[in-house]
């Protein structure tokens, strides 16, 4: 085994433990700690595979951002001791029902797509460089990204505007 | 010309070490050696900056500092570690001690891997990716998850403030710095440190290459830097007339050294960024014309020189520290909301036109 198959492997199994915590654990700031550990997992994965941009987005919008979202509204809605409502019977079947079926669609086209099985190679940080990235963004070839660009700034926009409607001074 | 590349010893060990192991071993082993060397290096500069500040912080209130223990008082800040790493650490009851316990550990793991980002010398590098600015500022942001948590997890309602106040700055505070960044990384056109670093050694520092809108951005950095630290005068989250000592009130013996750790480091690294970003990292000191003095400072190691200009910032941010009066959190808040951050995307856009028109160096 080379050494990144092994850091796979470790990533792996820290992911899979750390998302079962995610949703086992009764405490919801729990809850939001595992998710990072998970987010950041997920990130050494991106890193793993030389794509040091994809992992550092990760870490700085999922990781750095959302968690931190999700910590400051806990923190500034619920109480000390919030636990979550007891599990109804309909609760647990109906989520039993749908991870079921969310493992039959993943496992139906991880067969069907015959994803490569072989080891992982050696990570190559010049598989997409931070350049090309940047040239995709903004240009208005078949592959340029500059639409769906705009259209996210224009998004942005119009959450900051509202944002604003919402805190203004009355 | 003492142009020593650090990557020769590198790879005389890689070499050697796969020579007696399989390589996933020797990367194992190399990887632990570089740990090692990493805390080493933080625990002796957190030691260094405290005694540091310490005497700064004297010779700006006309005091001596410490004097008592050991020539000029340097074997204080030894005697201060020893009490804190054989004090009790104290369990709390009614708290989340998962979280409680593991708060400290987040916010000293953010800082040490931003702290292996800085380039110490030609090709003494730990982490160097292409992406490396960005990486450092997203590695960075994880910290605050950490001060957060430990603000929850404490069960205290000063903590608890101190927590949010601390979240609100940082977060807020990340946005100028990134913005300066990307007023450099405008100028540098990279964004590995390796390549900014080399690109200095060649063309001249970044601050006079991109003369007005670097200096701009280089003040502005040192600003956010300073709150990024939460030292003042930011430093609401643990302003000890109302707040106790913020987030880290109920941390006892290491707990709390870590906070103090990070703290400390935070700021060496904020210097180191900006040594590296603006003042050329290792790259000596280079005045076109002046050959035989630029001949005496290329003789200088390049870790010398990177650790020197580090400082010198350190100085600058101590200076700023003990100087001013602290703010209040509306204040800290319109500073960096009303002020920096249109200052800096005007200066964004000033140094795009610079570069447009070739107006740099």
């Amino acid at each position: 085994m080379d050494s990144h198959n092994i850091m796979f492997v470790i990533l792996a199994v820290f992911i899979v433990l750390s998302s079962i915590a995610t949703v086992t654990t009764k405490s919801i700031v729990r809850a939001a700690t595992y998710l990072l550990f998970v987010l950041i997992g997920t990130a050494g994965l991106y890193f793993l595979m030389g794509y040091t941009f994809l992992g550092s987005v990760q870490v700085m919008v999922y990781a750095g951002g959302i968690v931190v979202l999700y910590v400051f509204s806990i923190l500034l809605t619920s109480g000390n001791h919030e636990v979550l409502s007891k599990n109804t019977k309909l609760k647990i079947a109906s989520s039993a029902l749908l991870s079921v079926v969310g493992l039959g669609v993943f496992l139906f086209f991880l067969f069907k797509e015959q994803f490569k099985a072989a080891a992982l190679g050696a990570p190559d940080e010049s598989v997409i460089t931070m350049d090309r990235i940047g040239r995709f963004m903004l240009s208005t070839d078949s592959q340029g990204y500059l639409l769906p660009f705009e259209a996210v700034s224009v998004l942005l926009l119009a959450c900051i505007v509202a944002g604003l409607l919402i805190a203004r001074k009355r | 010309m003492f142009d020593f590349d650090f990557k020769i010893v590198t790879e005389w060990l890689h070499a050697l070490l796969t020579g007696v192991m399989p390589e996933w071993a020797a990367i194992l082993t190399e990887s632990i050696l570089v740990a090692l060397a990493i805390i080493t290096l933080y625990a002796v500069f957190a030691i260094v900056l405290i005694y540091m500040e310490r005497k700064v912080c004297a010779a700006f209130q006309c005091r001596l500092g410490p004097m008592r223990v050991g020539p000029w008082g340097t074997l204080q800040v030894f005697g201060d570690v020893f009490k804190m790493l054989t004090k009790e650490i104290i369990n709390l009851r009614k708290t989340d001690m998962f979280l409680h316990n593991l708060a400290p550990f987040l916010v000293v793991t953010a800082s040490m891997t931003t702290f292996a980002c800085l380039p110490w010398n030609k090709g003494a590098q730990i982490i160097d990716f292409n992406v490396g600015i960005f990486f450092f500022l997203a590695i960075s942001s994880l910290g605050v998850v950490g001060i957060l948590l430990a603000g929850w997890s404490s069960n205290n309602k000063y903590s608890l403030i101190g927590a949010m106040r601390s979240g609100a700055q940082i977060i807020s505070y990340e946005l100028s710095i990134g913005m300066t960044m990307l007023t450099m990384i405008c100028l540098t056109g990279t964004m590995s440190f390796s390549e900014i670093c080399a690109q200095q050694a060649a063309e001249g520092w970044n601050i006079f290459r991109g003369h007005i809108p670097a200096v701009i951005a280089f003040v502005i950095y040192l600003i956010a830097g300073n709150a990024e630290c939460n030292r003042g005068p930011f430093d609401l989250p643990e302003c000890e007339s109302e707040l106790t000592a913020g987030y880290h009130t109920e941390y006892s013996g290491m707990h709390f050294g870590y906070y103090y750790l990070a703290e400390y480091l935070n700021l060496f690294i904020c210097a180191g960024m900006a040594s590296t970003i603006f003042l050329g990292g290792w790259a000596p000191l280079v005045i076109p014309g002046l050959e035989g003095f630029n001949e005496v400072m290329a003789c200088i190691p390049g870790a010398v020189w990177f650790v020197g200009k580090t400082f010198f910032v350190v100085f600058l941010l101590m200076w700023l520290r003990w100087t001013f009066p602290r703010l209040r959190i509306d204040q800290i808040l319109s500073l960096e909301w009303k002020y920096l951050v249109p200052l800096s995307m005007i200066n964004l856009v000033l140094m795009a036109l610079v570069i447009a028109y070739g107006l740099h160096f």
